[in-house]
């Protein structure tokens, strides 16, 4: 089963408690099959138990990107997490673990 | 046809490397320089070290930068737009002229201020990350508006070689001299949004030219260790061409630079800064040679009737302690050690975590599976009102060497001070911001 890491990129940002991750094709031609199959559901689902509040979608064909914004997402936000990853910065990974 | 302006990102935070602003400097072929040195927590730790120190806050490395800057500067006839003024803009305007004055070499500062409100904030105010108000929080320690462009074009407007400010939002620090140059008007929304677009792509320097992109076998990187930081080459209408200096490491990519663009962008159709609401997601981003990308297309809808404050607030002090275990059997002694501190500790902090580095520290065990590492780590953090009741973590992980698993090695412990942030919104009327010169020549000193 291959994983969005065959596929995609990503890059993870942060506001507050909220993470914002970036998901990009490599290619053009694989930008609907994302747009398809990466539904806020999936993410959800797949990112259970690290995101605990709303996600939000955007779709940005021109860029070959689906923007995922996610709040309560930071163990209560950067400056005041206990977490060691305080920024989520390696939460890009967790969501190319994703099979697709 | 006149060449285009080119603005350089010689910093994308407050501890950033040195040498590639250098490079930039002596062989980018500048116009301006931003450097974007002020994280949300930062200028509260600022403003920490101002009450110790009336002569401090400002950023600890503006005297290591500017030092090694200012002939630059002033060779190649570079203006630096800068927010490492930090908690003290002033005091950090001071402190380039005692730099120049060392060095012999002339120089006018101008130092914008009027981003601090602490004292306009009522308790009352309400957030925006959460429901609540400002009093549901610690005692607040700085507040500070976000700037914007109209209160740098007069500090540009005085031909200062260096401008210091505050709290300004990031991609204004490049969107000011940008509209200066071209004598933009403060209503043509479009043109802002395509300077607040490459301020944004350009505000974290190395992570458009292949920091925080890097991913051996999948997305190489040639050179890291000799990241060249980014310029763009800004037209009158707001395209540009992203660059880096020759020879320098690094690589500018598309895929990098569609990264860059949605980084942190809460809302692509709606990105929010002091200047603009711009529209994201009608970029068009297009290589144009060897490590050279062009962007057009941003969209620009009004500005917001308000800025975002930022509001720093004691948040107690959180201890951490951590020690590590391996081979067979390792992950047990860990989890077990955890066990430990959790039945010594359990009750006497509002909030502890224990994870296992290695395993479990960064996304729990959603994607555990379950191999076993050769080798693991217990980290314990949490947060008490006082620094002896933090120090207790990281104490009683040390404890662990002599009472806890076998094998256990490495320990260490950590207590630090926590600054939490929190957002709230102010009326623009209501930040009225100041700019002042200091200047110094060999022969003439006025302040």
């Amino acid at each position: 089963m291959p994983k969005l890491y065959d596929l995609a990129h990503c890059r993870a940002g942060d506001k507050g408690d909220t993470s914002i991750l970036s998901l990009i094709a490599y290619r053009g031609n694989d930008y609907p099959l994302l747009a398809e199959r990466v539904s806020v559901e999936r993410v959800r689902e797949h990112l259970r138990g690290i995101v605990r509040g709303e996600i939000t979608r955007y779709a940005l064909p021109d860029l070959w990107a689906l923007q995922f914004v996610c709040t309560h997402a930071l163990g209560g936000g950067v400056t005041t997490s206990l977490a060691l990853d305080s920024h989520g910065k390696s939460l890009s990974s967790a969501l190319l673990e994703m099979e697709i | 046809m006149t060449r285009p302006l080119r603005i350089g990102s010689g910093a994308g935070f407050a501890g950033d490397r040195l040498d590639p602003a250098l490079v930039l400097a002596e062989r980018g072929e500048l116009d301006f320089l931003g450097m974007e040195c002020l994280g949300e927590r930062t200028v509260a730790l600022a403003q920490l070290r101002r009450r110790k120190d009336p002569s401090k806050g400002y950023d600890p490395m503006l005297e290591r930068r500017v030092a090694r800057l200012l002939p630059l500067l002033e060779r190649y006839g570079i203006t630096l737009v800068t927010n490492m003024g930090a908690a003290n803009p002033t005091a950090a305007g001071h402190a380039v002229l005692a730099i120049a004055r060392a060095q012999g070499i002339a120089v006018k500062v101008a130092v914008v201020t009027g981003d601090d409100v602490l004292a306009q904030i009522r308790p009352d105010a309400p957030i925006i990350e959460a429901q609540g108000t400002l009093a549901d929080y610690g005692e607040p320690v700085s507040a500070n508006a976000y700037l914007g462009t109209a209160a740098l074009l007069p500090a540009l407007a005085t031909g200062a070689r260096i401008v210091i400010t505050g709290r300004v939002a990031d991609p204004s620090l490049f969107l000011a001299p940008i509209a200066y140059r071209y004598g933009w008007s403060l209503d043509d929304f479009d043109r802002l949004a395509a300077g607040t677009c490459v301020g944004h792509l350009l505000e974290c320097a190395g992570q458009l030219t292949g920091g925080y992109f890097a991913d051996p076998g999948r997305k190489d990187v040639p050179n890291m260790a000799w990241l060249g930081f980014p310029y763009a080459d800004v037209a009158e209408d707001g395209s540009a061409v992203i660059g880096k200096v020759d020879g320098t490491g690094g690589a500018i990519s598309l895929a990098n630079a569609r990264e860059q663009l949605l980084y942190e962008v809460t809302d692509p159709h709606g990105y929010l800064t002091p200047d603009v609401v711009a529209d994201f997601s009608s970029v068009r981003l297009r290589e144009a040679g060897r490590d050279r990308v062009a962007v057009s297309g941003a969209r620009g809808h009004g500005r917001p009737a308000q800025l975002k404050v930022s509001v720093g607030y004691h948040a107690g002090f959180v201890g951490e302690g951590e020690i590590g275990y391996a081979g067979a059997n390792a992950v047990a002694r860990a989890t077990l050690a955890g066990d430990i501190i959790r039945d010594r500790l359990e009750g006497q902090f509002a909030e502890m975590r224990i994870d296992l580095i290695g395993s479990t520290s960064l996304h729990g065990r959603a994607f555990d599976s379950g191999a076993c590492p050769y080798e693991v780590r217990l980290r314990v953090a949490a947060r008490s009102p006082t620094q002896d009741g933090a120090s207790l973590v990281g104490e009683e992980v040390e404890a662990l060497y002599t009472n806890g698993p076998a094998g256990g090695g490495g320990a260490r412990k950590y207590v630090h001070e926590q600054i939490g942030v929190v957002s709230t919104l102010i009326d623009r009327e209501r930040v009225q911001s100041e700019v002042t010169t200091l200047e110094w020549a060999p022969h003439a000193e006025t302040v």
